[in-house]
């Protein structure tokens, strides 16, 4: 079932244009990965579908899952490096958007639980997120976006920063939730070769136009050989 | 001891002075976490200076002054949010300008009508004696709100201090939060500068926030102490300002200081031993 369409999506970031005429669908359980170069406008799409952004043309349909629906894995910022906060607060704090709701329940409670122990960080529930290594930080805020959804998760650069070892780790986790648990991954990343190792889907902005379809359709084009050296199926 | 103790509760402005400066000394505490985690700590004291820019006009027109200030200076915490979020000039800089373009109209006003007189030395360095039985009331009822929005919005504004773009994500209104963070402030600002004076009232919104965070490592924890060593120090401070009969405000900023000082020492020994 699709989950989610965009279609000629344009925007802008400070009057140039970022996102230019992009176009592809997510079904359920897909696991998506958007590639390309830098200021290709990536992370603006991402934003653009989440509506944290302004989209000038185009448009994004939702296939019976709600806007609230959807788990978001921004990239880190600078105010998070010494934010003294609990694990636990951290990823409670995923069940913040249902609408009108200003406590949390029970439920919410046992949800983030749930979601630590998915993640393995329940023996570090109350340390605090300044403490962690950056791999264990991405593994926090994705239990926290797994709090907020078990459909769809939107994910920008989760292995940024990591070391070689933790971003494999990062991604079999990632791997693990689609498949495990069925959640349908959106994810951008700078990292091709892991990129076509675990997503089925890739969309590839350039600034010479998109390439969108299944990876294997992805390792046949010019762009992708040239990039993984020819011996695509690496 | 004791007997001054008695002595201090034994003056209506004293009392008047505690009830507010508590209430006060709470609410900055408070919302100073968020301020300072959200490196929006020069706000506090962007908006001290248009509050006292606001009480120089209301003296020279002979109105209430906090019928003035309060309006004044919501507008002013709104534009300041404004600016900093979009503007073309940089936040720090948005800020520097509008506080001192409020502390030349207010100097420029009174020097135009009664002069700098004892009133206007209160406004710039705080006074127990400021609060009338009615400020004390306006007081009350504001910082009570100010604290029942905070308990209320507790989780939000944790969400939205944390992480800005995964609450908008999530569905929370982040610009609303925002909004409500600076309204709270501008008002604790107001109350609080008519003891804590104009140039220290910023002092009661940063220090207390950043003395918790030398030791504790959760959020919650970091806010019910900040609150807590907020209120000891404001104590401490009015008490100190009695005995020895020096100024309110500068005593609770010495007090807050010397707490700073050995909160840093005591965040030091911690993470040496562990």
């Amino acid at each position: 079932m699709q989950l989610l369409k965009c279609e000629n999506i344009h925007m802008n970031y400070d009057s140039t244009k970022a996102v230019n005429g992009v176009s592809f669908s997510v079904d359920e359980g897909d696991f998506l990965c958007i590639v390309g170069e830098n200021g290709a406008g990536k992370s603006t799409l991402l934003k653009g579908i989440l509506g944290l952004q302004k989209i000038s043309e185009g448009r994004v349909i939702f296939n019976g899952i709600k806007k609230s629906e959807i788990g978001y894995l921004p990239q880190r910022t600078q105010v998070q490096k010494d934010f003294p906060a609990a694990v636990k607060e951290v990823v409670l704090s995923g069940r913040i958007g249902r609408r009108g709701k200003l406590f949390y329940s029970a439920e919410d409670r046992q949800i983030a639980a749930e979601n630590m122990e998915t993640m393995k960080i329940s023996d570090i529930r109350n340390k605090s997120f300044n403490e962690l290594s950056g791999g264990q930080q991405q593994r926090v805020l994705l239990a926290r976006a797994l709090c907020a959804t078990d459909r769809l998760l939107l994910l920008d650069e989760p292995t940024a920063g990591l070391d070689p070892f933790v971003t494999e780790d990062m991604y079999r986790l990632i791997e693990h939730l689609n498949l495990e648990h069925g959640v349908t991954v959106i994810m951008v990343t700078h990292d091709i070769k892991s990129a076509v190792k675990y997503a089925n889907k890739i969309l590839c902005m350039e600034h010479d136009g998109d390439f969108f379809g299944t990876t294997q359709e992805y390792l046949d084009t010019p762009a992708a050989k040239r990039i993984l050296g020819g011996d695509g199926n690496a | 001891m004791l007997d001054m103790f008695v002595q201090m509760f034994s003056y209506g402005f004293m009392r008047r002075a505690i009830i507010v400066g508590v209430l006060v000394a709470l609410c900055a505490a408070l919302l100073g976490v968020t301020l300072v985690l959200k490196r929006y700590s020069m706000i506090g004291d962007g908006l001290s200076h248009v509050g006292f820019g606001a009480l120089c006009v209301a003296l020279a027109m002979n109105v209430a002054p906090l019928a003035v200030s309060v309006p004044v200076v919501i507008i002013s915490a709104f534009l300041l949010l404004r600016v900093s979020d979009t503007g073309k000039i940089k936040g720090d800089a948005a800020i520097a300008l509008i506080s001192s373009t409020s502390l030349a109209v207010g100097i420029l006003v009174t020097s135009m009508t009664t002069g700098l007189n004892s009133d206007v030395n209160g406004y710039m360095f705080g006074s127990i004696l400021a609060m009338s039985s009615t400020d004390v009331i306006i007081s009350i009822v504001l910082s009570v709100a100010v604290l029942v929005l905070y308990f209320v919005f507790y989780n939000k504004i944790f969400a939205v201090t944390f992480d800005e773009s995964f609450a908008a994500a999530t569905g929370t209104r982040t610009g609303m939060y925002n909004t409500l963070i600076a309204l709270l402030t501008a008002i604790t600002v107001v109350i609080g500068m008519r003891i804590m004076g104009a140039m220290l009232i910023s002092s009661l919104v940063i220090f207390p926030a950043l003395t918790a965070m030398r030791v504790c490592n959760t959020f919650r924890k970091v806010v019910v102490t900040s609150a807590v060593i907020s209120v000891v120090c404001f104590f401490a401070g009015l008490f100190i300002s009695f005995v020895f009969s020096m100024p309110a405000g500068a005593s609770v900023v010495a007090v807050n200081a010397v707490m700073f000082a050995i909160f840093s020492l005591v965040g030091m020994i911690k993470r040496k031993v562990s």
